[in-house]
């Protein structure tokens, strides 16, 4: 198979997408739209796309044919074996090596002019000043976790008299023959935190089913993990990357399915049950990743309205039975922890004032009212009414200086109060 | 917002830092929404007379210990103590609690684990820390003969309640039931 691609087939390559970046459509926003500025725009973009493996795969792909040009992608991951069936950038050779370096050098090798950046690392290890230089993120990622952290960075990020600092965040999501795709404009439509209720629970079953009644192997291998494993204890802590250990519990599942004439405890049924594992499938991660690429171009260029500006965020795709997709508005959540709750700037006179001082003056502040405030910095539990253990424990701060607490100029605090139970109010000190 | 043309803005920028005016922003270290959402759980916690806390770190409000000592019921005279650990995908995820003393109790098996409904299969986001610790307490109240950790207490207190009673005065005093020894938790 060649990689080259013909001198004479690229103008050719570009033609369509230029026919729609170009020239407006019935659907495209005049204020919004230039077409003759629009392929330079997007070559000078730079776009962040997390997540090398089978939806990121396809990202990449779908990016570097939909015109952008300057591309980064961050994965920790190294290519298994068993990825290769869906991960279609990756070969046997590259078993071992890092996703995102593969990934990148495979497409910048098919699509001429493309550059690609990246990472192999974990989102964590970047910072705000790092996310900043994006005018776009698409995520492609199978961690809730994940998409928590960069939810929660990118919308801290926004600073409201700064145009630039609102990156628009693109998530795509599958499981199995399911997936999702949306949008989110920090702090101006409902953001991951607010969905989060989106995302189905795993299906727990009753700790007691699993230690009297099992009914299925999946009881049998639950009962393994979270019973007999710490009953015994076989090796120091669970690696459920290590074969003895799934071993371990595999044997330990299948005795016990024997004690119950229970049927179908296998080794790989042990494997997926321990590491919750949904089978991926290769064709909702390409309806998926088109979708979230769509939405990309349609930001970049302005050529069409897309997802999330501001209505419809969020498109969920079933191929459970046949095809169904519906469109819809998931609306912000005012009590989000996220984006509902932005830290405020709290002027205080300085370092030496006391955190009773501090405490006290938000009472009479407008910008707080707070009669009986609780505070916690990031790591650091300056003082709590309730309950009276910790009361009694962070008493003695009241009358340290800010400077003997630790805080800084800038410190984010997080303030509770009882009248009003539902919220904790952020504040950022800025000290005179 | 979001029109591209933002970009010479970009480029506006790039010029001013060329210039050396653009000072590096502090890094703010930012309170996590687990944290957010305990430091509010916490001061909405009704504990009454019958449980306290202990929190061994007090700056670390992701892990306490709740005593319970049963005013009425069959455990009346009792002190348990759970360890809550909270993840930081709380609450996603429910806390995970641990009763420390092993007891006779059909809900709770040698280990210290709990059945609860809403501490596994039926957690949701919407339920905070206080439903966890008046769920707990509930146990207490009305040990559950149907969801058995323990099968053996189960067992008894199906069977004969009175027995069932005498078995819990003993396994809380340190004594054997049924050749298991309890830890003395009455005080």
């Amino acid at each position: 198979m060649t990689s080259q691609v013909h001198p004479s087939s690229e103008p050719a390559r570009w033609r369509y997408l230029d026919q729609v970046r170009t020239r407006p459509g019935p659907f495209t926003n005049p204020d919004l739209f230039s077409g003759a500025q629009v392929a330079a725009a997007m070559e000078s973009m730079k776009i962040l796309v997390i997540g090398a493996g089978g939806l990121g795969c396809e990202i990449l792909k779908n990016l570097a044919l939909s015109g952008f040009k300057n591309i980064h992608v961050i994965d920790m991951d190294t290519i298994d074996i068993s990825n290769l069936n869906r991960q279609f950038l990756f070969r046997q050779d590259d078993v071992g090596k890092s996703k995102a370096e593969v990934a990148a050098r495979f497409v910048e090798r098919r699509v001429r002019g493309v550059k690609i950046t990246p990472h192999n690392k974990r989102i964590q290890d970047f910072d705000e000043d790092f996310y900043m230089q994006f005018q776009l993120v698409v995520c492609g990622l199978d961690s809730i976790e994940a998409r928590r952290w960069i939810n929660a960075t990118l919308v801290n990020m926004v600073d409201e008299d700064v145009e630039d600092s609102y990156k628009p965040l693109i998530d795509g999501g599958t499981e199995g023959f399911k997936g999702q795709a949306r949008v989110i404009i920090p702090t101006v439509t409902s953001c991951i935190e607010c969905q989060l209720d989106m995302h189905a629970p795993r299906a727990a079953v009753p700790l007691c089913t699993l230690a009297s009644i099992p009914r299925q192997p999946e009881h049998c291998i639950e009962w393994a993990h979270v019973i007999a494993w710490d009953q015994e204890k076989p090796f120091p802590a669970l690696d459920k990357d290590d074969p003895e250990h799934i071993s371990w519990l595999y044997q330990k599942a299948l005795a016990r399915a024997q004690e119950f004439n229970i049927q179908g405890v296998t080794y790989s049924l042990t494997q997926g049950v321990v590491k919750n594992i949904i089978p991926a499938i290769a064709a909702t991660n390409s309806v998926i990743a088109a979708a979230c690429c769509n939405e990309a171009l349609k930001i970049a260029s302005g050529c069409a309205p897309a997802l999330g500006l501001p209505d419809n965020n969020y498109m969920m795709y079933s191929g459970n039975d046949a095809i169904y997709t519906y469109t819809f508005q998931h609306q912000r959540k005012e009590d989000c922890p996220v984006c509902g709750n932005r830290p405020r700037d709290l002027p205080v006179s300085g370092p030496q004032q006391t955190l009773r001082d501090l405490l006290d003056s938000l009472a009479d502040r407008p910008e707080a009212q707070l009669k009986q405030p609780s505070a916690r910095a990031v790591g650091k539990t300056l003082y709590m009414r309730v309950p009276e253990s910790l009361e009694k424990q962070t008493r003695p701060n009241l009358d340290k200086t800010l400077a003997e607490l630790g805080l800084e100029d800038g410190q984010e605090i997080a303030v509770s109060d009882p009248a009003f139970a539902t919220v904790v109010f952020r504040f950022m000190l800025r000290f005179k | 917002m979001l029109k591209i043309w933002s970009m010479k803005k970009e480029q506006q920028k790039a010029e001013n830092a060329a210039e050396g005016t653009t000072a590096a922003a502090p890094k703010k270290k930012k309170v996590t929404a687990a944290q957010l959402r305990v430091q509010k759980d916490l001061s909405e916690l009704s504990l009454g007379n019958t449980m306290s806390t202990e929190f061994p770190d007090p700056d670390d409000i992701l892990s306490f210990i709740l005593y319970i000592e049963p005013d009425e019921g069959m455990y009346k005279g009792g002190r348990f103590s759970f360890t809550f650990n909270i993840p930081t995908s709380f609450p996603h995820e429910p806390p995970k609690v641990q009763c420390r003393e092993k007891i006779y109790h059909p809900n709770i098996d040698l280990e210290g684990k709990v059945c609860l409904n809403i501490l596994r299969e039926d957690w949701k986001p919407v339920l905070n820390l206080n439903a966890v610790i008046v769920g707990l307490q509930f146990l207490f109240l009305e040990p559950n003969a149907s969801d058995p950790l323990n099968k053996e207490a189960a067992e008894d207190l199906r069977n004969t309640r009175e027995m069932f009673k005498r078995n819990v005065r003993t396994a809380m005093a340190g004594g054997t039931v049924r050749g298991e020894t309890y830890h003395k938790v009455l005080v």
